[in-house]
């Protein structure tokens, strides 16, 4: 019984306004993942800092080398690009496994299914928060500032949120049912890492039609818009109106899947 | 007022294998043009078939049933975790199922933090979890212990905090799959008048159970499910013979009983 498409938007609707209701579920849960880090290890989820600090010296030396970049402009570069890249992609692999994961719950509780989707959103955006601390000693080092285009940093993160939160929705059903589904978005998020701009500069790029390609990566303006506030710099509109058009056609489309689907979850657990 | 229908509710279950939850054997199986029969190659199980149910306030239901006749299932399908395949489904009320005692708890965090843990997963709301956290933390009677791992409690102390935390809530709807085991003997008096307020407090129980004594103590109207269909559906002293003097129950009932 798939309910129609009107049906659908409602189910699904209703489904993510509940969640909202009940936010403080995802965020107590959320916090707990992170939290587990620190019991058994007094600097916790630190660690994943240091892992993405050392990452990001190797790369910025390996790379910065290799394209002949000076380092006063590569190393914060990739050091903001890593970071906020970071944060989409695990958001999106482990988006593919939230319904999976929560299984146990969903069998038992009746709950909004997009809270699970808010607490892996919630639990990286703090994981976020304890890596972005590398950016500002990366900036100290190289004697950079980024001045008060940082702000801009807000809105263009709001917007990445939005549209990691309606592919991570989509990825969680199709992943739930097929279960390769979850290796397959991982290899691409990997392929992803090499194609978008993050390890290397744009300007890089032979000047040609390279460089009208890159323009057709979405991920390339969602990254740009924290990236380029983060380093001082004013993201293109062409940057803001990608995002946007991206967030509402992407939220269309979750929304009518979801709302097909949602009821079928909890049998493919 | 909280109230439950079924009408003529088909739940039915894909089965799936490693090939059918993979995505690329469908594709190919589509390409390679594969028989339509073996094309969804899944099987489908029946988990319940054709049953209808009215549920009003003030109800206690009973279920019996041998395992796989479908007691899961419609006890899911009534707390809105399962949609009806064929039928529908109207549950009308909060609904709680007290199933699961440790879901949620972390057994790495503290006795405190599982509470608000736990109070979390049972749907309290950030106000409810302050308010009754302390009332919890006391019932449980551990003391010192809640500033300590979970992980570092014996198994009495586990199920003692996990019972707290799960029972520190009003229902109307409130679904049990047998009665809760309520840890060492000290405990045990004072977390059985405390389930026992709970279930005569709430509007509706639905109690799955192989237990006769806990059927007839609990429950006026007992079901007996068997293949996914209702066998019989009536007051529980009836059912509950035709149930437990069927001729396979003697060997299967428990030396001694309850």
């Amino acid at each position: 019984m798939s309910p129609s498409s009107a049906g659908a938007l409602k189910e699904a609707f209703d489904d993510i306004r509940e969640a909202f209701a009940r936010i403080h579920i995802a965020t107590i849960f959320g916090w707990q993942d992170v939290a587990q880090r620190y019991r058994r290890s007094r600097i916790g989820a630190f660690w994943l800092t240091i892992n993405m600090g050392v990452m990001i010296g190797a790369l910025g030396v390996i790379f910065g080398t290799l394209f002949r970049t000076p380092l006063t402009d590569f190393l914060p570069f990739i050091c903001a690009g890593v970071i906020i890249w970071g944060f989409l992609s695990t958001c999106i692999n482990e988006g593919c496994a939230s319904f999976i994961e929560a299984g146990g719950v969903i069998l038992q509780v009746r709950m909004p299914l997009f809270i699970h989707i808010m607490r892996v959103l919630w639990r990286n955006t703090i994981i976020l928060g304890h890596n972005l601390i590398i950016l500002p000693v990366v900036l100290l080092a190289v004697g950079k500032y980024p001045g008060m285009a940082v702000f801009l940093v807000l809105p263009g993160f709001l917007l990445v949120v939005f549209n990691v939160g309606w592919i991570m929705l989509v990825l969680a059903v199709v992943c739930t049912r097929f279960r390769d589904m979850t290796q397959v978005a991982q290899n691409f998020m990997q392929v992803l890492f090499y194609a978008t701009p993050i390890v290397w500069m744009p300007s890089s790029l032979p000047q040609s039609s390279v460089s009208s390609v890159l323009e057709l990566n979405p991920f390339y303006h969602l990254i740009s818009l924290v990236r380029d506030p983060l380093l001082g710099q004013v993201p293109e509109t062409m940057d803001w109106m990608i995002g946007v058009v991206l967030a509402i056609v992407g939220w269309a489309f979750a929304l009518v899947f979801f709302g097909r689907y949602r009821r079928r979850v909890p049998y493919w657990l | 007022m909280p109230r439950i229908q079924l009408d003529h509710v088909t739940v039915e279950f894909p089965v799936f294998n490693a090939a059918t939850r993979s995505l690329k054997n469908r594709i190919l199986n589509t390409v390679v043009g594969a028989s339509i029969g073996k094309r969804d190659g899944h099987v489908v199980v029946r988990g319940l078939d054709d049953v209808s149910l009215t549920i009003s306030d003030g109800d206690r239901i009973g279920l019996v049933g041998h395992n796989g006749a479908g007691k899961t299932t419609l006890l899911r399908l009534l707390s809105g975790i399962y949609t009806p395949t064929v039928g529908s489904a109207t549950i009308d009320g909060e609904c709680v199922s007290l199933i699961n005692t440790t879901l949620g708890i972390d057994p790495e965090a503290t006795g405190r933090e599982n509470i608000r843990l736990r109070a979390a997963m049972m749907g309290m709301t950030r106000a409810e979890i302050r308010e009754r956290s302390e009332e919890i933390a006391e019932f449980s009677g551990l003391g010192e212990f809640l500033d300590m791992p979970f992980r570092t409690y014996s198994t009495g102390m586990q199920l003692r905090l996990a019972f707290a935390a799960s029972t520190s809530i009003s229902p109307e709807i409130l679904i049990m799959d047998e009665w809760l085991s309520t840890g060492d003997e000290d405990f045990m008096e004072k977390a059985n008048t405390r389930l026992r307020d709970i279930v005569s407090a709430t509007n509706i129980l639905v109690l799955a159970s192989h237990s006769r004594s806990l059927l007839l103590e609990n429950c006026q109207r007992v079901i007996w499910l068997e293949h996914g269909k209702f066998r019989m559906d009536g007051p529980a002293r009836e059912v509950a013979d035709a149930y437990f003097h069927r001729p396979e129950a003697a060997s299967l009932r428990p030396i001694g009983g309850r």
